[in-house]
Order: C-alpha cells, then structure tokens, then sequence
C-alpha cells in the first residue's frame, strides 16, 4: 500500500467513538483534526481540557487583575488614537464654555476633545483610569492572598518575583499616564519624581536631566512620558505577565488544605467546561464592574482643573492611591537633611528612594528570608498555610501593611486634616509615631493571636483525638 | 605533517579571532572618545561598523576553527498524534460536553445558543467606538476647495492673471485661501488653440489657457513633469501620460480616468478665477465616483 492510500484509508477508519459509541463529528472534530496534523497538540489539549483548578474564589484575583489589564489596553488604544503628546499652545474653541479662548498646550485639547466631542470617549477614559486602579488593587490583593497564605515558597517563587515586577510596572504605568492630560494637577506628580531623582546623591542631577530631558517641566517631558506610557511600559507589563502566566501553566496553582488534596496531587474543577465558564464569569464581572464605575463615576475631571500652568497648584493635590504611599512618606519624612564628609544627602532621598527601594527589596527577598531564618527546609509546597500556620510571617505581614497604611494616609494627610478639622501638624506628628511604634506593635499582637489560635487548633484536635494534617502543624 | 597543519591553522584561527575582538575593543573605545569630543558622524560610523565588524570576523573564526562540529540528524517525527491520542482528545472533549439529565442537556442547550447571541450582540456593540475616529466622508470626495468665484493663486498666494502664463508655461495654483492644498491642487498650462483636437477641451476657460487637476487619477500623487513638445502631463510615480490638448486623456500608463478639468474665467481687474468646482471628482478612484455624491 502507498503511503497515501495507507493515509486516505487511516482517515476513513480515523473515526474515534465516545463513550456511548457515538462518532464525533461537525466543525469542531474538523478544525481539532486539521489542527492536530500540523501541530501535534492532541495529547496535550487533552490534558489541558481536562487540567484540574482548585476552585477557591481568591485565586479569581489574579485573573481580575489580567482581565483589567486587557481592559486597559483595549480603551488605551481608542485613547491613544486621539491624544496628542504635544505641548505646542492652541486656543480652545471646543463646547465647554468656561474654557473656550483659553490659550491651552494640544495635548490637553486634545483630552478635553476626547472628553466633551467624541463620542463614547469619556466613557473610554474614564474607564481606562478606574481600569488602573482595580488592576493594581486586584493585583495588591493577589499579593496579599499569595502572601498570607505561603504561596510565594517553592516552587514558585519566581513568580512571586514577577509579581513584585508587575506591581513596579503598573505604578510606573500609572504614574506616567497619570501626567499625559496637562492639566492642572498631572504636573504636580513629576515634580516630585523630578525632586526625588534628583536628591540622589552625586548622580542625582545627571539621572533626572538625562531621565525628564532636563528641569521639570520641560517641552521634550510629555513625548517621553507617552512613549514610555503606550510603548514601553506596556510592552514589558505584556512581557512579564505573560512570564507569570506561563510559570503559573508549568507550576500550576497551589491548593488550600482539604479533603484528599497533598502536596503531590491537586484538585478541581476541570478547564473544560467549568473553569471556562468561571474564568469567563470573572471576565465579564470584571469588564461589568469598569463600565459601571467608567459611566457613572467620574474621575480626573481634567475640565475643572484647567490646563498645566507652572506656577499654580491646589489643594488638595493626590495621586492614585497605588502611589499614595510613597507621596505620604515624602510628607512625613522630618527635614533632615543629613551631611556625610562634607557632601549633603538631600532631604527627598531617604523617603523617596531608600525606602521604597528597602521594601520592594525586602518584599522580593521574602520566599529566600522566609526559608533561611524561619521555615527552612527544601520541600515543595503546593498545600497553603493558613495564617495561623506560620505566625511569623502574618505577623511580618500585618507589620509591612501597617506600614504601608500609615504611608498611605500620610499620603492624604491634608484632606483628612481637613476632613475632621485637626491641626496638621499634630495630625503629621501623629502619623510619624504611628509609622515607628504601628508596625512593631501590630506585628507583635498579630503574633501573640496567632500563636493562641495554632496552640488552639492543636489542642482541639488532640481533644478530638485526631490531628490536623501535618503541614498546617508542622 | 597533518598534526602541525592543524595546530597552525588553530593558531592563525585565533589570532584572527582574537585581533577581531581586539579592533572590537578598540572601535567601542573610539567610538567613546568621538561621541564625548563632540560627535562626528563618517567616524561614528566608521568605528561603529569596525565594532561590529570585528566581532563578525572573530565569531565567524571561532565557529568555523575551533568549535567546528559535525552536523546533528534527529529524526523528525510526524505532527499528527497518534490515533490514541486523538481518540483520548476526543473522548475527553465528548465526556466533558456529556450531560446524561436530558431536561439539563437541553437547557444547556437553549443557554449556550443564548450565549453565542449575546457575545455576538456585544460583540458587534462593541465595534462602535469605531465611528468614533471618525466621520464617514459623505460627499467630500466629490468636492475641492474651489468654487464659483476662488481667485486663482499660485504658491505664494499671488492671484493670476491670464498674460502670466505665457505658451508653454506651467502654474500650480490654487484656490484662494488654500494655498498648498494637495487635493485643490491644479495646473494652468499656457497652450496654442490651434493644436486643441476636436472637442478636446470641455471646460469653459480663456484664451491661451486651460486648468487641470495636479492630483492624478490613479494613485493620488501630483503630476509634477510637462513635457511641452508633445502636449503631455506626465506623473512620476507610475508613469500615468495624459494629452493636454485632449481633455487631459490618459495616454499611457495604468490610469483609466482623464484629468479633471476647471473652469476659469476672468474677473474685473483681470485676474484669473474659477467658475465652478473641477468638471469630475479629483484624485484616485473610488466605488461609487460615478454616483455623484450619491451612496
């Protein structure tokens, strides 16, 4: 028989039955099988159909931030088909009439156009923006579920790694896009990105002339801004999640303690159908959510703001919360301005990079700090610890979000003062104690209650004369 | 002897290599010393290419001298999966659509077919930010900046007057208060009335003179050459040729519509201007040219 008619006669008998004897048949079965003769993929799809996800709701964080992610791409392109990175004066002469004759730079026209003239525009932007800020809260969430609960440990603390990359990637993201309107508040933020480069000491001047194009703000400001916002940034944020994705798909998730689940195996519901379905549920939940918020709920109203003037400001001025924290320490931070053999460490340094450059450090270094001075050992963890299970590490992460909080409310030191009518000074001087004694003091009740709780658990289940799987005593 | 060949010719290999990456070196630190001197750019270039140059030849050397190896032979299995596989795949895709509740099995049915109509309603919903960039041109491809009335100027903005062109002589001029216009853009050509073929000039215009479109009716680019002896326009780009003294004809070349033409007259001070919009819409060709304006 010839090759080909040994193949002609393989497709006409190449007709596999289900269960109930039934042939498959239709489109689908064709384009799997015209699929399959050119790549091969059957065994694999197989597995992948069928490809157990431990259905714990928490681990839908993840995909909310990646399905944000899309969103934000998908609006960032009709955005970016109409704004324009140009600082060049124009006279506005669109429908909002407060404005109408002011002398504003093209890039803010260009968003008050898109706001006020194109249709289903404002709605993109907005969206867009509110789209930022549930992507860094889903991934903040992530991080803490991941956090609490040991995830991060081996194997998979390269993904935790990329995580804490994302989380760099998605304040840089925001942080840039945050100046692209020119409005009155966008040039604020990069002032003190412009004071925070520069305070570095010997490189500081050559580092933010060479970063910003010299002083802040500058013509050249906005073109790079854009770039970095819709070409880099991007690009690396697509490229590192998809690193995390393809970890995840080699790793696999990790699974909560339960019934027949051990390190070795993992249980749930199959890719096909369910987890489909959930994954598409958490999809639509998510898009559902950014279009209600981007409707209804505005933000950045860059027409009450006005255009960028240098010279101008008001109060009270905020960023997005994801980079709230790092604004509150600067404002807390005491004017020090310390001198070391003559030269000065200008005051900005040690609140604006030492800091947030000790804990995104401290936060990539936990899987290898964890496993030196507290869990040790070599094992694979695939089973989560309950937060009692490891009462260090709450206790090191209740210290951390404390922190983290008292920074974040730094960060709107002057609305809350305002809000409840305290002096501001008292009101910062509080938050300075808070930022010292908070964090040792919290991680110290976190401690002592989580040890009570595991002491508990252990009691009780000796009480019951059984014992609790050995990984949540261990 | 074979042993001394061998060890000469690893030798001179990596002496080779080696001044490669030497003038590597070498280059990358010119090229230091140039860009902080000022820059310059033949030795920007220069030491750029000796770099890169350089570390062609010493990788080149190296792979072919010293690693030299023999070619490897994996056989190449067949893409298709083996009938098992399939079958499993296949299996596992039935078993996992299986419902034995046949009140379920229909049920899901109606659903997923609900399903597919949302996502398709959505999904068609969602393409109308697309109107957003833009309006559709309704008849904006049948109308220039001319009309009854536009003075015709030439590049600077002068206004024309019909003694300005001369026999032989060549404008581009456009409508006044469009200066620089690309789809305005038009020719006023100095001709001999007596070399007019029949019919050959429809518009109505004055003595001496007749005005075509610049834009050509193939892709759009100007025609930018006349070729005066012969009569003919000729655009660069693809080679159109039309014949002036015969409504702007396309003679040669891959356009299939002649020039348009515009109407002139003069007004009274002299000056040239238009008394109308071109004869036919400007430009390329488009589905419905022939409707007029109408869809």
């Amino acid at each position: 028989m010839t090759e080909r008619a040994e193949r002609d006669r393989e497709r006409q008998t190449d007709r596999p039955v289900d269960a109930h004897g039934r042939h498959s048949r239709g489109v689908v079965t064709a384009i799997a099988r015209w699929l399959d003769d050119r790549l091969g993929i059957a065994q694999g799809a197989r597995k992948l159909l069928r490809k157990p996800f431990p259905d714990h709701w928490s681990f839908l964080l993840g995909e909310v931030a990646l399905f944000a992610l899309v969103v934000l791409f998908l609006t960032g392109t009709f955005l970016a088909l109409f704004y324009r990175p140009d600082t060049r004066p124009v006279t506005y002469t669109g429908p909002y009439v407060p404005l109408q004759g002011a002398q504003v730079s093209a890039a803010y026209e260009s968003v008050m156009r898109l706001s006020f003239e194109v249709r289903a525009g404002l709605l993109m932007r907005q969206i867009h923006h509110h789209g930022a800020n549930v992507f860094m809260a889903a991934v903040v969430a992530h991080m803490l579920r991941t956090f609490f609960t040991g995830s991060f440990r081996k194997p998979r603390e390269l993904m935790w790694v990329t995580g804490i990359v994302l989380v760099l990637l998605g304040i840089g993201a925001g942080f840039t896009g945050y100046s692209l309107p020119d409005d009155l508040l966008s040039g604020t933020g990069l002032q003190i990105g412009y004071a925070t480069l520069l305070s570095v000491p010997f490189l500081g001047p050559f580092l933010a002339f060479v970063a910003l194009g010299g002083e802040v703000p500058n013509p050249d400001l906005i073109g790079r801004l854009h770039i970095l916002h819709v070409m880099i940034l991007p690009g690396l944020l697509a490229a590192v999640v998809g690193a995390h994705m393809l970890l995840l798909f080699r790793v696999r998730h990790s699974q909560h303690p339960g019934e027949k689940r051990t390190e070795r195996n993992i249980v749930g519901k199959p890719m096909f159908p369910t987890q489909t379905m959930v994954s598409a549920a958490a999809f639509a939940a998510t898009v559902a959510v950014l279009a209600l918020m981007g409707g209804f709920y505005e933000i950045n109203p860059v027409w009450l703001y006005g255009p960028f003037e240098p010279s101008r400001v008001f109060a009270p001025s905020q960023p997005d919360w994801y980079v709230g924290w790092l604004e509150g320490v600067l404002r807390l931070w005491p004017a020090w301005s310390i001198r070391v053999f003559g030269i000065v460490i200008p005051q900005p340094f040690i609140p604006g990079v030492v800091i947030p450059g000790l804990i995104f450090a401290l936060a990539g270094a936990w899987p290898w700090l964890e496993r030196r001075y507290i869990t040790r050992g070599d094992e694979e963890h695939n089973i989560l610890d309950d937060v009692r299970d490891n009462p260090l590490r709450g206790a090191v992460g209740a210290a951390g979000v404390t922190f983290l909080t008292v920074m974040l409310v730094a960060g709107s030191n002057d609305v809350i003062a305002a809000r409840f009518t305290i002096a501001l000074e008292r009101f910062t001087l509080v938050l300075r104690v808070l930022l010292v004694a908070g964090p040792p003091l919290v991680g110290w009740l976190t401690y002592r209650w989580l040890t009570r709780l595991k002491r508990r658990d252990i009691e009780e289940a000796e009480r019951a004369g059984t014992v609790r799987a050995e990984q949540d005593v261990a | 002897m074979a042993a001394d060949d061998r060890d000469t010719t690893i030798r001179r290999a990596t002496r080779a290599a080696a001044i490669g990456f030497a003038v590597a070196i070498a280059s990358a630190i010119g090229l230091v010393v140039v860009y902080v001197a000022g820059g310059h750019t033949q030795l920007e270039g220069l030491f750029l290419f000796a770099a890169f140059a350089g570390t062609t030849v010493g990788l080149v050397v190296w792979t072919k001298v010293l690693i030299a190896e023999p070619d490897l032979l994996e056989e190449r299995p067949p893409m298709r999966s083996s009938q098992e596989d399939r079958a499993a795949f296949e299996h596992a895709y039935l078993e996992a659509r299986e419902v034995r509740d046949p009140d379920i099995a229909s049920r899901r049915r109606f659903l997923s077919r609900l399903l597919a109509g949302a996502s398709a309603s959505l999904a068609l919903a969602l393409g109308l930010p697309f109107f957003s960039l833009g309006a559709p041109p309704g008849g904006q491809l049948f109308r220039t900046n001319w009309e009854r009335g536009s003075r015709v100027v030439d590049f600077a903005g002068r206004p024309v007057r019909a003694d300005m062109v001369g026999p032989g002589g060549v404008i581009t001029v456009f409508p006044e208060g469009h200066t620089g216009d690309g789809q305005s853009a038009a020719l006023l050509i100095g001709i001999d009335f007596g070399r007019i073929v029949e019919g050959g000039i429809t518009a109505e215009t004055v003595p001496g003179i007749v005005c075509y479109s610049k834009v050509c009716t193939h892709a759009g680019c100007p025609v930018g050459l006349y070729r005066e002896e012969a009569a003919e326009l000729l655009c660069p780009c693809h080679q159109s040729k039309f014949a002036v003294y015969d409504n702007a004809r396309p003679i040669s070349g891959p356009t299939t519509r002649p020039l348009p033409q515009l109407p002139l007259g003069t007004d009274d001070a002299g000056f040239l201007v238009a008394l109308g919009d071109f004869e036919a819409p400007v430009g390329p060709e488009f589905w419905n040219i022939q409707r007029g304006g109408r869809a």
